[in-house]
């Protein structure tokens, strides 16, 4: 077989600016900055007017309220830039908590071992999710819709009207203890971890690349050779998986587990990864921003709790957020074309298009 | 047929548009459009793709509003903000791809939004059913009116398009490209309707890339060229050759610089291929510096046999081997291991990730050569990007603009170049030059003529035959999914390609229609 | 060649309609429901023999009669509103606090105070999606979460009881005419008008067009926008005729009444065969899916299963009807090339 000589050009011959705006543009002109910003501004206004916000108790409960949020999050915001949803998260969360709960207190198992069995369960869960929507193509927004029902009346059924409580000391205080000195419980940790897991999975590999590919056009990532289907498997394995551990953390930090264990929590790992600048569309979004979208929810849900406001307000204002960022992302990038960019320039015609460098073997 | 034409002024022109522009983003698709139909004609508008026919049709059609430019309907100046509007005022159109929908009775896609209505405003399906079927008896066509769109051919498809276009009774009836998928018996049916309704006083305007049907059916020509109006000529006082070269705006022979390269081993060597519903028994090779052009008209299945060697589709039976090396099916990422590139027929869908930017592109299909330990930096596609982007003088002002900003000439380009960048050894493109400027269509021929110069194998789609004749070393002609002819540069004339695609349907269409 | 052209004609239209209702969806959930019934009546025939057991078969499933009707007319435009849970209890509520202002207040203004709130909460939902062109999933999700979040806000810890409903109201809760539930009766006229509007009026098919491809309905110049104002509009106002059936049968109203029955509704929809992606399916489809669903739910005790997996079943239904019409419709596609093949 002959192989033609067409190898790589020589890297010196770069022609074009890499970006059309300056690196302070890029940084500042985007939805994650305007969120770290609202973010900041939120915070500082909490800080000096909402009584008992500076407290050392408010920033350890917020953590330890939010991290299974924030944790669920994480895949969450690469499952809506593929352009699918997990609705069934919280279920899932429940389904995980039960399953801990029955092996712990009425089986028990050692804590670690029912936390593997949850996590196993969780991403068998999700896998199920997976594989219809992956594989025989169904819609995401019906296969989870689905999967919310039937993972929640699994957990329904695995511990009917009980309430299981009684975790064994030592395992049930652990999650809730803080790091050393500080006001930050141990579940940052492993949250921290994921976190930065996520962040490299999405942004500095292939796999994440691939990610966004999909999700702004699946036919034309197909066409490029990304494994589609195995992608979205992948991420609703992942799924499930987190979802599960922060079943386990739940069911721990409460030391009880009961039906309606993380009922509604979707909205908020939804809400959370909308106004942190995903699109619902797919195809757009940064992890920094999603941290930082659980993390306002989070603030405004402490600060309005401390301002002596009912949760079904918070309720109220998450509701309102979800649908605002929603409908902002839609106006956003309209806005943002207007601003000015680099005039169009042709490119340098000393290069002819024959054979791009053709016997310059340069592979490293 | 010039009777229309000359008593055309004592009426007004059904259609004025003088000067009419349109843009999208950065891309001028339409700098100066004018298009002038009289009542009881039949106007041809022709040019090349990418002269801005369609997005003209769609300013017509309401799709799209004009920029600037005077837009005048039997006499009244006119300004579309919908396709409901320039419906209500008579304008019927019939768009390149058909748009059906799938789920309803294909009675319905025809009356939709105005189906008869009985006693009590019912809708009166007896009636919808009865003149579905008026209708296609008309065209001389069987498709029976009250199964679903689902599942019908591209040909049937377009049958139903011009069915609705004709039950409108619109008063300007525009046709983009109607017979492209039609075969000769369906086409002569066609043309029967487009003349009575010409001769009722109705206007019409005809899309075509074949001549001999312009000149069949047609009274007046318009041509365009990179999106501007170029000339108007009677068509009995023209000829093929003076309207080419209008369309061209240069000598002919400029085009395809095809250089005759030395012919290696064989690269890819399919055999057997067959896909229930889409092709039958395909078999061919590709050599080492070798253009095979695959020929047919549209819906014959070459884009299908194309997406299964390249692993898109999966197939039922058959074998695709590329360099010795069996490539298994239905696996892209598998193809492009083995050294295949493919620049697929849907640029926007499908070659490209439109809303991604250049560098992103350009590295998609290489991102495994740039990860280091598995990290991929944004600083590493960017420097692999760039140089690609300039061998093929891809224009853009920085690499991080989207590619859906871009003209369709500098999109193929950036499409070429990623699979450039893959190294292949075979290259499988499917309508090359389709949607782009003259300038860079040439630019294009001149590439793949010398990649083949090169010893790359290069597999050409087309349904421009001057392109197919003009850079084919080979050609394979498919018909209804089946191959049916393999013509050498020789013998690849206009005259035995045409034969060969409408082959079979032409051997149908000498009995009775059964289905 | 005229004779070819009306081949398809010489099938008798009774043959037709015989073999496509053979061939239904509808057909096979009503099967599906007659086994239930059937195996439940013969393990405790009190489930449909008795008059209370009668009642209640035909009574349970009125509320989400309603909610399927109005789901299905927005499903079937390709969208979904899942904020008719809250709209529901929002319904009821109103229905409490009016009659607790005036308990003489007749029946009927009660029904149109109903059918008003609900309809202003679907065309607030209407609004947001035609406007803003936002997937209605996540705008619905937003507004049920607001409206359930400003319903407990309004309502605190307060529950109204059959104190506060009037007599005759509560009544039409109970009220039987030829033994047939009134509140059934009411939900099968709404059922058989909009099945009728659905299948008869140039909007009705519009509906299904614009659900079964958007682009081509706007190159079609179909008014879509209004369209799917109107088919939310329709939903919430159910959704709120839905909340007054509710505070007659239960005669309670609480901030969570109706909390959770969205679900229940889109899988009413999901399992009478009307298409999550829009496009096809019927209002039939979506009446027989919420029986299904109910008496299903009412069955499972008798059925030796715990009504602890109610919820399960619910889920398993929806996933296994749409794995289902998936097989099928592509096995009808596949079909259809096939036969192309052979011409």
């Amino acid at each position: 077989m002959s192989t033609p000589t067409l190898t790589k050009p020589d890297g010196a011959e770069r022609t074009y600016p890499a970006y059309s705006r300056n690196p302070l543009a890029r940084a500042l002109l985007t939805r994650e900055a305007a969120v770290i910003l609202a973010l900041v501004v939120v915070f500082i206004y909490s800080m000096g007017n909402i009584p008992f916000f500076d407290g050392p108790l408010t920033i350890f409960n917020l953590s330890k309220e939010y991290a299974p949020i924030l944790l669920m999050a994480l895949p969450m915001t690469l499952i809506i830039i593929t352009g699918e949803i997990d609705l069934s998260v919280a279920s899932t969360l429940g389904a995980s908590a039960a399953v801990t709960g029955v092996l712990v207190v009425e089986h028990d198992v050692s804590v670690p071992v029912a936390a593997i069995i949850a996590i196993v369960v969780g991403s068998l869960l999700g896998a199920l999710n997976g594989f219809f929507i992956a594989y025989v193509g169904l819609p995401s927004l019906a296969v989870t819709i689905g999967s919310l029902a039937l993972y929640r009346g699994l957990a329904e059924g695995l511990i009917q009207a009980k309430r299981i409580s009684g975790f064994p000391e030592g395992w049930q205080d652990w999650p809730t203890e803080r790091i050393g000195d500080t006001q930050y419980p141990n579940i940052l940790i492993p949250t921290a971890v994921l976190i930065v897991a996520f962040g490299v999975l999405l942004h500095f590999t292939r796999f994440g690349r691939g990610i966004f590919e999909i999700g702004l056009s699946d036919e034309s990532a197909h066409f490029s050779g990304v494994n589609v289907a195995r992608t979205k498997m992948i991420l609703f394995v992942l799924s499930g998986a987190v979802a599960a551990f922060a079943g386990v953390y739940v069911a721990l930090k409460a030391n009880s587990v009961a039906t309606d264990t993380g009922t509604g929590f979707e909205l908020k790992v939804i809400a959370g990864v909308l106004l942190g600048g995903v699109s619902i569309f797919g195809g757009r979004g940064a992890l920094h921003g999603v941290v930082a979208g659980v993390l306002l929810i989070a603030v405004l849900n402490s600060a309005l709790q401390l301002d002596g406001q009912g949760s079904e307000v918070i309720q109220i204002i998450i509701g309102l957020l979800l649908v605002g960022s929603v409908i902002a992302s839609n106006f956003l990038p309209r806005v943002r074309a207007l601003l000015p960019r680099r005039k169009v320039i042709d490119a340098p015609p000393s290069v002819t298009p024959q054979t791009p460098g053709a016997g310059e073997s340069s592979e490293r | 047929m010039s009777t229309a034409a000359h008593q055309a002024a004592a009426q007004p022109l059904t259609l004025a548009l003088r000067g009419v522009a349109k843009s999208f983003g950065a891309v001028q698709a339409l700098k100066s459009g004018t298009l002038e139909v009289a009542p009881g004609s039949i106007h041809a508008l022709v040019g090349e793709n990418g002269a801005g026919k369609s997005t003209l049709v769609k300013i017509v059609a309401g799709v799209h509003r004009r920029d600037t430019g005077y837009f005048e309907l039997a006499g009244e100046p006119v300004d579309f903000g919908s396709t409901a509007e320039s419906k209500a005022a008579g304008v019927a159109v019939i768009y390149q791809e058909p748009t059906l929908f799938p789920d309803l009775s294909v009675a319905e896609n025809i009356f939709m939004g105005r189906h008869p209505l009985g006693a009590g405003r019912r809708i009166d399906r007896t009636r919808m059913f009865a003149e579905s079927e008026a209708l296609f008896a008309r065209l001389g066509v069987d498709i029976d009116p009250r199964r679903t769109a689902n599942g019908l051919s591209i040909a049937d498809q377009q049958l139903i398009e011009i069915a609705k276009a004709i039950s409108l009774e619109a008063k300007l009836l525009v046709m983009d490209e109607p017979t492209a998928a039609l075969s000769g018996n369906e086409v002569a049916r066609l043309f029967a309707v487009a003349r009575s309704l010409r001769d009722e006083g109705r206007a019409l305007v005809f899309i075509s890339h074949r001549f001999d049907e312009v000149f069949d059916l047609c009274d007046v020509v318009t041509v365009m060229r990179d999106g501007a109006y170029v000339s108007t000529h009677l068509i009995a006082e023209t000829s093929e050759s003076e309207i080419v070269s209008k369309m061209v705006g240069r000598e002919v022979a400029e085009l395809f610089p095809k250089t005759v390269a030395p012919i290696g081993d064989v690269v890819l060597d399919v055999q057997g291929l067959n896909s229930t519903g889409e092709f039958h028994d395909i078999s061919f090779q590709v050599r080492a510096g070798e253009i095979v052009g695959l020929a047919g008209l549209v819906g014959a299945g070459r884009s299908e046999i194309a997406r299964a060697v390249f692993g898109v589709d999966k197939y039922d039976a058959g074998s695709v081997t590329l360099g010795g090396v069996p490539v298994r099916q239905g696996k892209p990422s598998r193809a492009i291991r083995a050294g295949m590139a493919f620049v697929p027929e849907d640029r926007r869908q499908q070659g490209l990730v439109i809303e991604g930017s250049v560098a992103k592109n350009v590295a998609s299909v290489i991102r495994g050569r740039l990860s280091r330990l598995g990290l991929l930096t944004a600083g590493a596609e960017n420097k692999a990007a760039g140089p690609w982007a300039a061998k093929l003088q891809v224009k853009t002002s920085a690499l991080d603009m989207r590619a859906a900003t871009m003209s369709g000439g500098n999109q193929q380009k950036v499409v070429i170049a990623k699979w450039l960048a893959t190294n292949p050894s075979l290259l499988i493109i499917d309508e090359p030059t389709r949607g782009i400027d003259v300038g860079t269509k040439a630019e294009v021929h001149r590439l793949l003529s010398d990649l083949a110069g090169q010893g790359l194998a290069i597999l050409m789609i087309s349904s421009e035959l001057p392109e197919v004749l003009g850079m084919a070393d080979r050609v394979l002609v498919v018909c209804e999914g089946r191959l049916t002819a393999e013509l050498s540069r020789a013998e690849a004339t206009p005259e035995n390609v045409m034969a060969a695609a409408t082959r079979s349907a032409q051997r149908d269409s000498e009995k009775e229609p059964v289905r | 060649m005229s004779a070819s052209t009306l081949a398809p004609l010489a099938e008798s239209t009774a043959t037709r309609v015989a073999r496509n209702l053979l061939r239904s969806r509808e057909l096979a959930i009503v099967i599906v429901l007659a086994l239930i019934v059937l195996v439940a009546t013969t393990r405790r025939s009190s489930f449909l023999l008795s008059a209370d057991g009668w009642r209640d078969t035909l009574l349970a499933p009125s509320i989400l009669l309603l909610l399927a009707v109005g789901q299905m007319v927005v499903v079937v435009t390709r969208n979904v509103d899942l904020s008719v849970g809250s709209t529901l209890g929002i319904a009821a509520y109103v229905t409490g606090k009016i009659f607790v202002a005036n308990p003489d207040t007749p029946v009927i203004v009660v029904f149109l105070a109903g059918l008003g709130v609900g309809a202003v909460v679907g065309a607030l939902n209407g609004l947001l999606v035609t406007v803003f062109r936002v997937p209605a999933l996540v705008i619905t999700l937003g507004t049920m979460y607001v409206l359930r979040g400003a319903l407990t806000h309004e309502v605190g810890s307060e529950r109204m009881n059959a104190q506060d409903f009037p007599a005759h109201f509560e009544k039409l809760g109970t009220q039987q005419v030829l033994t047939i539930p009134v509140l059934t009766i009411i939900a099968l006229v709404v059922v058989a008008a909009v099945g009728y509007y659905l299948h008869t009026a140039r909007g009705g098919r519009e509906l299904y067009a614009i659900g079964s491809d958007p682009d081509a309905a706007d190159l079609y110049g179909l008014p879509s926008a209004r369209r799917v104002f109107g088919a939310f509009v329709l939903c919430g106002a159910l959704a709120g005729l839905a909340g007054v059936f509710s505070a007659a049968r239960y005669a309670t109203a609480f901030s969570g009444t109706g909390s959770g029955i969205e679900l229940q509704a889109v899988a009413a929809v999901v399992i009478g065969g009307v298409a999550i992606f829009g496009g096809s399916g019927t209002v039939w489809g979506a009446a027989i899916g919420a029986f299904l669903l109910v008496t299903i739910n009412r069955a499972l005790p008798i059925l030796g299963i715990s009504e602890f997996w109610q919820g399960a079943v619910v889920g398993a239904l929806i996933i296994g009807s749409i794995v289902l019409d998936r097989v099928l419709s592509i096995r009808r596609t596949h079909k259809l090339i096939e036969a192309r093949d052979h011409a």
